[in-house]
């Protein structure tokens, strides 16, 4: 069963199982113990698949779950329930949520009050100097808020947000031919008519590649005429209906 | 002095006063009785109601303290002269605690919002909402916390007796819960505690 991780804010393992108590619409006297503690399994797994470190009161909660619900699963000897106060393994647990509820309601209660300088206002600002850093407040979020803030983003984000990166073909072969071709109109090249204009790394680097490849094979000749000049591509032989057939592989440059 | 002029004295006083005015105070500065004094900050009141102006006279944290009509907050807000305080939800809940349970050691805090929470705790001390009322007289001998003189006026409350209501389990369920674990509600161990006032 797979867990839809809420994008709530959970104020830790306590706000969880009320969370997941919520969810399934279970009545929290009645908690079904084995169904809530297969879903809070299920969502610290999902949280660690996100590569989250799980705080430690949350493997707590998780190991309380497990033991009530082995305790749930043993037979209650009768003379146990007469010693016994306590007759449901959950009450402890049952008693918890419903004191962390009241406290989680009076936080609403309080952020509805009216506030100093939210709501009413004094003719000498004093709640203003109690926070007097500059600045947007600063305060301690918890993991989960930290996980809402990025699943947001993540929603904000357009779909495709990863673009596919293709490898250029850059061809030795093509520009040998290129460079054969043009020799056959012409019987000298400069180099720098050869490639583009702005010049591109990859593009100079090919077609100097496939120059060598030519002086190489003994098809074409080259010069300069003084040092760090232009370099000038001459055939070697006859340009008539040269082709080269060479294979890109034999290069050694794919 | 008569009547009309005291009570001139006072608003003047409660004008120019930073935090809220106490009667006692009021009396020492003026050298009148009490009892004269907290009848005539009620006239005070009952005529801030009613005049309509754009400033109540209010009783928050045992004092008195002119404030702002509620209605004409957004008023003020657009002079941008004031920046509210911005609670996290972890802040309220722990606040919340704090409020209702006082005197509380953080290690009761802990257990019943299931987290860490020295550092929100932290947070609202540095807030002034929230101070250290003493030692707990039980092993390890932890602080214990409770809310202060500004958190009453922070949240215009004249005093803790004014906290809303907090809903009891009854309310959340009926009957359910009898029979099950007694709440350690009451801390009757807590020592006398030297207050930091």
């Amino acid at each position: 069963m797979s867990c839809e991780i809420s994008i709530d804010k959970f104020e830790g393992p306590l706000d969880l199982l009320l969370h997941l108590i919520r969810k399934e619409e279970m009545d929290i006297y009645e908690i079904e113990i084995a169904q809530i503690t297969r879903q809070y399994l299920d969502f610290i797994d999902a949280m660690q698949s996100l590569n989250l470190d799980i705080a430690g009161e949350y493997l707590v909660m998780a190991a309380t779950l497990l033991q009530i619900k082995s305790r749930m699963l043993l037979p209650v000897h009768e003379e146990e329930i007469l010693e016994e106060e306590e007759l449901d393994p959950r009450a402890e647990l049952i008693r918890r949520l419903l004191e962390y509820q009241r406290y989680k309601d009076a936080a609403l209660t309080f952020a509805a009050l009216p506030q100093l300088d939210r709501d009413i206002f004094l003719a000498t600002p004093q709640v203003a100097e109690v926070g007097n850093e500059e600045g947007p407040e600063l305060e301690p979020v918890s993991l989960y808020a930290l996980v809402e803030a990025f699943r947001d983003l993540l929603k904000k984000a357009p779909k495709d947000f990863v673009h596919e990166v293709t490898a250029e073909h850059l061809s030795v072969t093509e520009r040998i031919q290129t460079i054969l071709n043009l020799l056959q109109q012409r019987p000298q090249l400069p180099f720098s008519e050869l490639v583009p204009v702005p010049l591109v790394r990859s593009e100079v680097v090919v077609m100097f590649l496939a120059m060598l490849e030519l002086v190489k094979m003994s098809l074409i000749k080259i010069y300069q005429n003084q040092r760090c000049h232009e370099i000038w591509l001459a055939p070697a032989v006859s340009m008539d209906d040269e082709t080269v057939a060479v294979r890109e592989e034999s290069f050694g440059y794919a | 002095m008569d009547t009309r002029e005291v009570k001139a004295i006072i608003e003047a006083l409660l004008f120019a006063a930073e935090t809220p005015l106490k009667s006692e105070k009021l009396s020492e500065i003026l050298g009148l009785e009490r009892g004269m004094i907290t009848a005539l900050l009620r006239e005070l009141v009952q005529e801030s109601e009613s005049a309509g102006h754009g400033f109540l006279l209010c009783s928050v944290a045992e004092g008195y303290q002119y404030r702002s009509r509620p209605e004409y907050a957004e008023w003020i807000r657009r002079l941008g002269h004031h920046r509210p305080f911005r609670f996290s939800r972890a802040a309220l809940e722990t606040l919340a605690i704090i409020a209702y349970r006082q005197p509380v050691t953080r290690a009761e805090i802990e257990y019943l919002r299931g987290v860490e929470s020295g550092a929100v705790v932290k947070t609202l001390m540095e807030k002034r909402l929230v101070k250290i009322l003493g030692k707990k007289e039980i092993a390890g001998r932890p602080l214990i916390y409770g809310t202060t003189r500004d958190f009453l006026e922070f949240f215009g409350l004249r005093d803790l007796s004014g906290l809303p209501t907090l809903r009891d389990f009854s309310e959340l369920a009926p009957d359910a819960l009898e029979g099950m674990l007694p709440l350690a509600d009451e801390d009757s161990s807590v020592a006398p505690i030297e207050t930091t006032e």
